[in-house]
């Protein structure tokens, strides 16, 4: 059962790194996106120290919705999404696989790029740290939901603009628990029942979310 | 419940129904505003202001209520491929999504003098606010797609997943500390309300449910009404 799942977690990992120019666009997206705010709301540190961490969380769900369009779209295109209903592994199992590698190509991204936006940011210096916690804690969840929406919408007219309209709803408590987290350390109050919840969270996605997923895309072979 | 999915039969059924919601509601409607308007007792503490209560709460109830009626109607509809659960499922989105407006709307109305904003980002109100958002992107994904029943399957999926925001809007009050006050009806140790103001804030409950249920039926019977007439002119086109 195993094997089938090794090698789409190859493949995937290996189409995205052949194409670095879309995997790369989501970071690129964060970078660019947040270099406006300094732009449009005044450079002065102040300003940019109280409002950085949620810029920062604001930018990696949008830079996440943006690479969800490469999750199943490509695969139906080549028919391929037919062939993984018919791999030798539960489509649940394959809807996992493929977020695992999704994450490891658009959310660990975002995790790795998180300090540098931090220090652009003027953010003191415990965000180096936290703000990469929380968003290793929160951006798989983000990929796990997000993949519902765009297995739900895989093959429609007007995909992107309904995928966002489906999924920032579900996103908005992510968000909300991402940022007490970040803001509790920066704060002082220390972040622990955030960060706590944010587990919880990837954990209720990881184990609920692949059926959603995987029911989406029955739907879709229909 | 395998009977109901003949839609002939069910509309026979929900015809047999409307009269016993639409002619309370009707009746019910003036009696409860005017109970509740003239005959309830002034709040000693916010005056006349706070009968907006009796718009607001049972909207805001009824918000919750057509969602979680959604939510049930996907599960069938997903379960046993139940053709006229998603009609009615489809049926109620719009009603809650107005309800959830009117809640959000009177809320701000009733915020604005009693807290003195009109908006505040806490648990309740964002989480309604969502509630209101799930509304809209279940309307519109079941009209993205060309083939209606992938459209119809897809809403099903995804209301299940958004009924997860049901119980977040129940305990926001008691899990965070909100500037909106937590449960008043539904409380282990009883309402925490004289019953002067409470009887008629349960009347108004009763009105607007059963305006759900009549609005919802009218509007399965659109929705029949319409594919009867797609069917129809399919048949005289192949006709010629």
């Amino acid at each position: 059962m195993w094997q089938p799942l090794w090698a789409l977690a190859r493949r995937d990992l290996r189409l995205a790194l052949r194409s670095p120019a879309e995997t790369f666009m989501g970071v690129i997206f964060f970078l660019v996106a947040l270099s406006l705010f300094p732009l449009g709301v005044g450079a002065s540190p102040d300003i940019l120290t109280r409002i950085g961490a949620g810029v920062i969380w604001v930018l990696a769900l949008l830079a996440v919705l943006l690479t969800l369009d490469r999750l199943f779209q490509a695969d139906l295109d080549d028919g391929s999404l037919d062939l993984l209903h018919l791999a030798p592994a539960p489509l649940e199992l394959v809807a996992f696989a493929k977020c695992a590698v999704h994450w490891l190509t658009s959310g660990l991204l975002l995790v790795i790029a998180s300090p540098l936006l931090a220090l652009l940011m003027a953010l003191p210096p415990e965000a180096y740290w936290a703000l990469p916690l929380a968003l290793l804690l929160g951006t798989p969840t983000l990929t796990l939901i997000g993949a519902i929406g765009a297995a739900l919408l895989v093959g429609s007219r007007r995909g992107s603009v309904l995928t966002a309209l489906v999924v920032l709803p579900l996103y908005i408590p992510v968000l909300i628990f991402g940022m007490s987290a970040v803001d509790g350390v920066l704060l002082g109050l220390g972040g622990r029942t955030a960060f706590l919840i944010l587990g919880a969270m990837l954990l209720a996605a990881a184990s609920l979310a692949p059926f959603a997923i995987a029911a989406a895309l029955r739907l879709a072979a229909e | 419940m395998h009977a109901l999915a003949n839609p002939l039969r069910f509309q026979k059924i929900t015809d047999a129904v409307l009269p016993f919601v639409a002619w309370p509601a009707a009746v019910l409607a003036p009696i409860a505003l005017y109970w509740a308007l003239f005959v309830a007792p002034a709040d000693y503490q916010q005056g006349d202001a706070y009968r907006i209560i009796f718009v607001h709460v049972p909207a805001a109830w009824m918000a919750s209520f057509a969602y979680l009626g959604i939510a049930v109607a996907s599960f069938v509809a997903l379960v046993w491929r139940h053709p006229m659960a998603e009609v009615a499922a489809r049926a109620m989105a719009p009603v809650g999504a107005v309800f959830t407006a009117i809640a959000l709307v009177t809320g701000a109305v009733w915020g604005k003098p009693m807290w003195g904003t009109w908006w505040v980002w806490d648990a309740r109100l964002t989480s309604v606010l969502i509630l209101f958002f799930l509304y809209l992107g279940y309307m519109a994904l079941y009209d993205a797609f060309e083939d209606p029943a992938r459209g119809a399957r897809a809403a099903s999926i995804l209301a299940l997943v958004g009924a997860i925001n049901l119980p977040i809007i129940r305990f926001s009050v008691d899990w965070w500390n909100t500037l909106h006050q937590p449960a008043t009806i539904l409380r282990r140790d009883g309402p925490a309300m004289d019953p002067a103001m409470l009887y008629p804030l349960l009347t108004m409950i009763l009105v607007f449910k059963l305006y759900l249920v009549w609005v919802t039926i009218l509007r399965i019977r659109v929705h029949l009404t319409d594919r009867k007439i797609a069917n129809l002119r399919l048949a005289a086109e192949s006709r010629g």
